[in-house]
């Protein structure tokens, strides 16, 4: 009788728990659940969809074969050889100048080295197309105004330098590309502890070993990552292998994708190329991520300083005016000069005339911003798209971050996941991936409307909008919700009151890195614009492609003014350390 | 023989005169320290020992050579001056197992293989580290990143050891343990021995003598047992241990509390060099006697009870008296009245009201 009373206890029990877990269906697993959805529908799908199309028939069966003859063939063996040694070359030539500036920054007496760390992280706001149309006005072998300029001085015939090619494609990405690694290392090198060191140098051990065999191997983990990332970037950028490689022929992975794309209208043989190309994008971005992730956690040395003192600064004595007019030269040529140049051919009359006031007009900058329709349907288009995609991002990268950073529900491994696939998308892999999800496949068509630029922004982009917001929320010690709560405050007037309020600032800064990039984006509205659907990025590169190199400019003038207006507006509101993507 | 000489030194960070004309002589082999709060110049002072900082002013001279001298333009660089330096962060290098930590500067002295080792091993030996020598820094505890520290220093075999609070990291049970080490090691090698902390009782433990200092200023430089029964000034005694300043007036030869005029007369003979008429007079809680007749009167606030040792707050007047008697001399009760007697008095003048 004991018996089957506790044997119907414990199904009660069991049957209780049932309702209990019944009644917990509520909130936090429907939010898991949307989370889940969003993610797989903007990102999931696209890239099982480009995968699918890569390796399979058209009747669905497993298909390498096609695979193989597509990469042996010499046009997409040569892009993958390109993409590749361009990744490679840029990478070197970034970790080169990145360590270097950022050894001088922090660790001698270069004079203004405050003003010098601003300045060279201002190439990351500069848009990489609009820099390498600018050294395409200054550096092309027959018109180049630098290369006019030493034709006439010196009375040669040939260019000073050919920008069209390998080297100048390596030279301008480095150019735009450097910072990744500039902020690593100046950070890892500010953040070490400066007494390891100086037990070093005080054990006898001269400032070169001691920067070979201490200050290096510390920092090597954070070199390491820099690198990485340029190369990730640099392996799957579009804007600068566009302008300056196609012209002459030379292809790299996402140049041959559009080329194909673009060039084919749609069919099966360009598409099933493209997606192969676009497997390969993401295969090798998922190797440099997990990569990454090793090198800093292994990496990781507790070199953080206790106590906080100067380190010690290498006298430069006679090289320090010899180095500080190199960096400022090297700041003047890459930032200041391509910039110039852009405002100053968006003046000009006619292309090709002269850099004098004389035929310099504002006519250009009005015609664009007022008269116009092209260029100013493409501007609104971005700002109507960015402004969109950039709060829409942000909200759902909120509650998708404080899922995985907050909740205790299961299943939350599978969101974990989820979530870190945006960060080893490229950008052409999700123009890809969203053509062959919303052409109709699934019931929904928006192809050649603002509608899949917009979907495909929110997959570039919810990486920026998690990893911001995720680092708030960490923030937010579980105590203070907890507080409230026991204060008598339910679960959403806890989240409401105190946990949006404090996570407000990251929301924010995710607004921003999301709506900045994506008003000047160009790798993947390439891929999507319709008619009417051009964005600003778009129509500077359709204008340029066009010949209309004047009105290209001043649009990039356009552009490049909210650009830096916006950065300084996100700078004073976030006013954090670093923003890297 | 003097070992260490700062002559006249001074170093300033902008307005600010962060160590202002210290005069200092350290003998060889003794154990010397820096004693202040914290941003009364003495790591500066030692860094510029170092010669991690410049002098503005001044000579730092170490045997019979300048190492920095601001008017001769004399400046060694750290790596010349054949010292050993153990931090606070321990400054292990995180990349070097434990042997080649200590190794490392050994190997660009050019000394031969053997005798790296056997430096390396016997200074592994005296900081017990010889079973973890294949270790990383990071698998040891902070205990053992301080060893590590320590034997890189011995075995570079300096002329002077330089610690810059090299215990503060550390949890205050084994901070206690390594301060005998550091002694231990000190008499074994003969080690010269230049020691910074802002903890007291550090200092009194582990120096032979040690320099007070406060906002850049040497205060006094003496033993540790002189500075404490005669601190020169009141400085110097509030920081060295427990003390009572007692504000007093001297009307008539007789010496009155400030605080309450009518509690009685501290019976006392007035030092023939007391001139002023206002004095502060300081007094170790455990140099004040209750008595049963003549002497201070105060009542008992509180008292709490320290184990062997009770500590009585008595307050005179608007002045709070900390006394600290032996639990077996009996106890008295809050809210009791009571006669205060000073046994040590130390003395000092103060302006005219």
């Amino acid at each position: 009788m004991g018996m089957i009373q506790t044997g119907k206890n414990r199904k009660n029990l069991v049957f209780s728990k049932r309702v209990a877990d019944l009644k917990k269906f509520g909130a936090a697993e429907l939010v898991l659940i949307l989370s889940i959805i969003v993610l797989v529908v903007v990102v999931a799908i696209p890239i099982l969809l480009i995968f699918w199309n890569a390796f399979t028939t058209a009747d669905g069966k497993f298909n390498i074969k096609d695979v193989i003859w597509i990469l042996s063939k010499p046009e997409t063996y040569q892009a993958l050889l390109n993409s590749v040694t361009i990744a490679l070359g840029v990478t070197m030539l970034s970790t080169i100048l990145g360590v270097f500036f950022a050894w001088l920054v922090t660790r001698t007496d270069l004079p203004f080295k405050g003003a010098m760390k601003l300045l060279f992280i201002v190439p990351f706001m500069l848009p990489s197309f609009i820099g390498a149309m600018a050294w395409k006005i200054l550096l092309s072998p027959r018109g180049g105004y630098i290369n006019v300029f030493f034709k006439n001085l010196l009375g040669i015939d040939k260019p000073l330098f050919n920008i069209y090619g390998m080297a100048g494609i390596i030279i301008v990405e480095t150019m735009y590309l450097f910072p990744f690694v500039f902020l690593q290392v100046s950070g890892a090198l500010e953040r070490m502890d400066p007494t390891l060191e100086e037990s070093a140098q005080i054990s006898g051990i001269d400032l070169f070993t001691i920067t070979r065999k201490i200050t290096f191997p510390l920092i090597t983990p954070s070199i390491i990552a820099g690198a990485l990332l340029v190369a990730l970037y640099s392996l799957s950028h579009f804007g600068v292998p566009a302008i300056l490689g196609t012209e002459v022929g030379i292809y790299n992975i996402p140049t041959l994708i559009y080329q194909k794309i673009y060039a084919s209208a749609g069919s099966f043989e360009a598409i099933r190329t493209g997606t192969v190309l676009a497997s390969i994008l993401v295969i090798s971005a998922a190797i440099i991520m997990y990569l990454q992730n090793l090198v800093l956690k292994k990496g990781r040395y507790q070199i953080i300083a206790g106590k906080s003192m100067r380190p010690m600064l290498l006298k430069l004595r006679g090289f320090k005016i010899p180095l500080l007019i190199f960096s400022i030269l090297y700041i003047a040529v890459t930032v200041l000069l391509p910039t110039v140049t852009v405002f100053l051919v968006g003046a000009l009359k006619t292309y090709g005339l002269p850099l004098k006031l004389k035929h310099m007009t504002l006519e250009n900058f009005k015609y664009i911003l007022f008269s116009w329709k092209m260029t100013k349907d493409a501007i609104k288009n971005s700002v109507v798209l960015s402004l969109g995609a950039a709060f829409v991002t942000m909200l759902v990268g909120t509650m998708i971050s404080y899922v995985i950073v907050k909740m205790k529900v299961k299943g939350k491994f599978i969101l974990e996941f989820l979530g870190m696939l945006p960060f080893s998308v490229p950008g052409t892999v999700i123009a890809l991936g969203v053509i062959l999800t919303w052409s109709g496949r699934f019931g929904v068509n928006l192809y050649n409307t603002a509608g899949i630029i917009f979907v495909a922004y929110i997959a570039r982009y919810m990486a920026f909008a998690l990893k911001s917001t995720s680092a708030a929320l960490e923030q937010v010690h579980d105590s203070l919700e907890e507080a409230s709560r026991s204060c008598g405050a339910t679960h959403w007037q806890a989240l409401k009151h105190i946990v949006l309020p404090l996570i407000k600032p990251g929301m924010v800064a995710a607004f921003f890195l999301i709506f900045l990039p994506a008003l000047r984006e160009l790798t993947t509205s390439v891929l999507l614009y319709g008619p009417t659907t051009r964005t600003i990025g778009v129509a500077i590169y359709a204008l340029n492609e066009d010949g209309e190199t004047v009105y290209a400019m001043a649009l990039a003038s356009i552009a490049l003014v909210i650009i830096v207006l916006g950065e300084i507006l996100i700078r004073k509101i976030t006013s954090t350390k670093e923003g890297n993507g | 023989m003097s070992q260490v000489n700062l002559v006249h030194v001074t170093k300033r960070f902008g307005k600010v005169t962060a160590v202002n004309d210290l005069n200092l002589e350290i003998r060889e082999g003794e154990c010397f320290s820096f004693l202040g709060p914290s941003g009364c110049g003495k790591t500066t002072t030692l860094r510029m020992l170092a010669g991690f900082e410049d002098l503005d002013e001044g000579e730092v001279i170490v045997g019979n050579k300048i190492f920095s001298s601001s008017s001769k333009k004399i400046y060694v660089s750290p790596e010349k001056r054949n010292f050993a330096m153990v931090f606070q962060a321990f400054a292990v290098w995180p990349h070097l197992n434990v042997y080649n930590n200590v190794a490392f500067p050994l190997k660009h002295r050019r000394l031969s293989r053997t005798e790296i080792s056997e430096r390396v091993e016997r200074a592994l030996l005296y900081t017990s580290l010889s079973k973890v020598k294949e270790s990383y820094p990071n698998e040891l505890s902070g205990g053992q990143q301080q060893r590590i520290a320590l034997a890189r220093a011995i075995a570079l075999n300096p002329t002077v050891m330089l610690l810059d609070e090299p215990l503060s990291n550390l949890d205050p049970k084994l901070r206690e343990e390594m301060r005998f080490e550091i002694k231990d090691l000190q008499k074994r090698f003969g080690l010269t021995i230049v020691f910074v902390t802002h903890d007291q009782a550090e200092a009194m433990a582990i120096s032979d003598r040690m320099l007070v200092m406060s906002e850049g200023v040497a205060q006094q430089v003496d033993t540790p047992m002189n500075i404490y029964n005669h601190p020169t000034n009141k400085f110097v005694c509030g920081f060295i241990g427990l003390s009572n300043f007692i504000p007093a007036l001297i009307k008539d030869g007789q010496v009155i509390t400030e605080a309450d005029p009518e509690a009685g007369v501290i019976t006392t003979q007035i030092p023939s060099e007391i001139k002023a008429r206002r004095v502060t007079l300081a007094c170790r809680p455990s140099e004040i006697d209750f008595v049963s007749e003549g002497g201070v009167r105060g009542v008992i606030k509180r008292l709490a009870y320290l184990g062997e040792i009770i500590d009585y707050r008595v307050q005179v007047g608007s002045l709070e008296i900390r006394l600290q008697k032996l639990r077996r001399r009996g106890v008295l009760q809050e809210g009791a009245t009571c006669f205060l007697k000073f046994n040590r008095l130390h003395w000092y003048e103060e302006q005219e009201a």
